[in-house]
């Protein structure tokens, strides 16, 4: 193992690596029988301790195991964040009417299970008269036609906290906020233990219950590390604002497709954008403030 | 060398004690065994389907693994109600059988251990929960804390039985390291219940459990579920083996325990009457326990109330000395305690958190039948170790199995015995219970 490669230092690397060996002795007799893919897998290192070999080592790997899943080209990113971006969401409940185009454009987007559906966003049907109130709320509404009389629309995604109360409890620092202020989580690293579903306050943590499945013509080929790739058995994932696409200056799926325009995406430290113009023009509010999260998940009335 | 030679002899003995027994003793083995396989089957299912068998999902995200897990923490934690009048005020009777609190905390803490394994959706990849392997969030995330101190208290557990039943083995009172580890063992168990209790109270986002009085609760129903196990175990252990067992030992437990439950209902009559006279949002997680809401009769208010009317009884039967004393009320209150406080620390702490869920949802979550199987399973495999651990050490605390050339003669064990009676400190001569606590 080298040493030049990692932050940590050399004696730490030493020991870990005796360890890894120990470890390593360990699982071979229940190993033996494994595919030389699910041995790499079950060994492989956290992703943020990975150096740029071994990322792209990774990413290959991947790359090939999904082309050959799907039979088509899969492409699997892992583009950094931005120099000087902090990446904001504002929602106007004044627009929004329940048509959860943005929830089906996400899943489609997102590559998440279709059966069974996992659903990034939660488009709560709210009564006028109480406000907003989630001990009302009704995220199963079915409608003919939206919006109903007397009822507006409250969509809840990760509202990507500044104090992530997830990354807080995560026992293996399985998930983490990026420099551009992403909540991410590394699939690969993720024991299942849904602690982070239990701490978060908006119900954004989804976890894969069953295997997921993903019709071959129905998967998005262009994928992020941390976000859309194919997902497995028994992990959590969750809203990243799209970084597959928003870290490539595009807007996340939900924004493009919303019929209405209600939602705003856009950098937080950029005093032009849109996202900022929402701030500063309108009146915003956040979600739960008292838990001191410090969401970058700002709602506001349009009108 | 020598000590190698014996320890040999030890696990020899050991093992030829467990291959031996009567017809009672192989009909339960095999009723446990059974048991495994059938959850052992259950599991497998679960670990090709995933974790969708269970009734679990993502608004009740635990369920009754996690209760269990909870529960076991407890009655793991509960060995120092033995080991402090044992060994703090050296009560002779309860000193006798300290040791039985000590092996039912490890086959807790491994029962504990089993349920958390078989919650989690990627168990290969445990090592990540270890440093140097893996990468633990320590000390951010309280279930990386967790790891620590149920480990650090098997070991802990371990190594006390081990070392006592060794040095009983070998006609020896315990060596001087013993006791800095039987001190040690009391913060020990009074960490992994706490540890656990910060868990679930860590979470604001979950006012149910978001409670400062958390903890405290969660040792004083660990004191009363703990010891009502072990106050039946002491008396099937007089039954069917000829260890002999004092009936003040048996008393003092349910003494203890009559106080350790008026500190329980007290500290959960504070938080329902907080919770219910503010009559605030918080409080919907309360009606969930005792009724329902919005409408819906909420599937575990039978088993709450079932529970709270259960713990005030049997509290009632523990106070009164009559009923503490008589044989049929003591096991009655026994009973009931440990059906109290499994509800209590097992469905009725976990479901009410996430029930409604965070959004407003109410996912009515029961246990599938799968869950069911698998809880057996591995409680099955709790008894098995605890049936093994008193299977070996029965005998060695007798002073009937001994390394070879250590014999007791008849002469020292009726001097011992004698001794007994008069409840005298006992001399160094082996051969007794004594020896072996």
């Amino acid at each position: 193992m080298s040493c030049s490669d990692s932050t940590t230092g050399c004696a730490d690397e030493g020991r870990r690596g005796f360890l890894q060996t120990a470890a390593a002795a360990a699982g071979v007799a229940m190993l033996a029988s494994c595919s030389e893919e699910a041995r790499e897998a079950f060994f492989q290192k956290h992703f943020k301790e990975l150096n740029k070999e071994e990322l792209a080592e990774r990413l290959a790997r991947l790359e090939r195991t999904y082309t050959k899943q799907f039979g088509k080209p899969f492409k699997v990113g892992a583009e950094p964040a931005m120099e000087e971006v902090l990446f904001g969401y504002a929602l106007d409940i004044a627009r929004c009417i329940g048509c959860r185009r943005c929830v089906y454009a996400c899943v489609d987007e997102n590559n998440q299970s279709r059966d069974p559906q996992l659903h990034y966003i939660q488009v709560l049907e709210m009564d006028k008269a109480k406000g907003v109130d989630l001990a009302h709320a009704d995220p199963y509404y079915e409608a003919e036609q939206v919006p109903r009389e007397g009822h507006f629309y409250f969509p809840v995604a990760c509202q990507q906290c500044e104090n992530p109360p997830c990354v807080k409890v995560c026992p293996v620092q399985a998930t983490w906020k990026e420099p551009d202020g992403i909540v991410a989580i590394d699939y690969d690293w993720c024991i299942g233990c849904r602690y982070c579903m239990a701490a978060c306050p908006y119900g954004a943590r989804k976890f894969n219950w069953g295997p997921p499945t993903l019709p071959a013509d129905q998967a998005n080929p262009d994928t992020h590390y941390l976000g859309n790739r194919p997902r497995q058995k028994g992990v959590v994932e969750k809203c990243t604002f799209c970084i597959q696409r928003v870290r490539k200056g595009q807007y996340p799926a939900c924004v493009e497709v919303c019929p209405v325009g209600a939602r705003k995406f856009g950098n937080l430290l950029d005093p032009d954008s849109e996202v900022r113009y929402v701030i500063d023009r309108k009146r915003v509010f956040i979600l739960k403030e008292d838990l001191n999260t410090n969401p970058k998940f700002f709602y506001f009335y349009g009108v | 060398m020598r000590t190698l030679r014996l320890s040999m002899a030890l696990i020899q003995d050991a093992f030829r004690q467990l291959v031996h027994g009567g017809k009672l003793y192989w009909g339960w083995v095999a009723f446990l065994c059974v048991l495994v396989a059938v959850g052992a089957q259950a599991y497998a299912e679960q670990l090709e389907h995933g974790l969708i068998v269970t009734n679990m999902r993502d608004p009740v995200s635990w369920g009754f693994y996690i209760g269990n897990f909870t529960f076991l923490v407890g009655v793991a934690a509960a060995a120092v109600v033995l080991i402090i009048p044992a060994y703090i005020y050296h009560w002779k009777p309860i000193k006798e059988i300290a040791i039985v609190g000590e092996m039912l905390a490890v086959a807790a803490i491994i029962m504990c251990l089993l349920f958390v394994t078989v919650d989690i959706g990627r168990p290969e990849r445990f090592l990540h929960l270890f440093p140097f392997v893996g990468r633990p969030n320590f000390p951010q995330s309280l279930l990386s804390w967790d790891v620590l101190v149920l480990n650090a208290y098997l070991i802990i557990n371990v190594l006390i039985t081990t070392h006592m039943l060794f040095r009983a083995y070998i006609g020896r009172k315990p060596s001087r390291f013993a006791m800095p580890l039987i001190l040690l063992s009391i913060p020990a168990a009074v960490s992994i219940h706490t540890v656990t209790a910060f868990l679930f109270s860590a979470l604001p986002s979950r006012p149910y459990w978001n409670a400062a009085i958390l903890a405290p609760r969660f040792l004083t129903s660990a004191f009363c579920s703990g010891p009502a196990i072990i106050l039946i175990l002491l008396q099937l252990l007089r039954k069917f083996s000829d260890l002999k067992i004092k009936d003040e030992a048996i008393w003092k437990i349910a003494e203890l325990m009559a106080y350790a439950m008026a500190i329980n209902l007290f500290l959960f009559g504070a938080e329902v009457f907080r919770d219910f006279y503010s009559d605030t949002h918080e409080a919907i997680h309360y009606q969930y326990l005792f009724w329902g809401t919005h409408g819906h009769r909420s599937p575990i208010a039978i088993y709450t109330w079932f529970s709270v009317i259960a713990s005030v009884v049997a509290f009632l039967l523990f106070l009164v000395p009559r009923t503490r004393k008589n044989v049929i009320t003591l096991n009655i209150g026994a009973v009931l305690i440990y059906m109290g406080v499994y509800i209590e620390k097992g469905v009725a702490l976990v479901i009410p958190g996430f029930t409604p869920s965070v959004t407003g949802e109410i996912y009515e979550y029961e246990p599938s039948f799968i869950e069911f199987r698998v809880a057996a399973g591995v409680f099955a495999i709790g008894f098995l170790v605890f049936t093994a651990l008193i299977k070996i050490a029965t005998p060695i605390m007798l002073g009937r199995l001994r390394a070879k050339g250590i014999t007791v003669t008849d002469d020292e064990q009726d001097e011992q015995d004698e001794q007994d009676e008069q409840d005298e400190p006992a001399p160094a001569a082996p051969g007794t219970a004594e020896a072996a606590t």
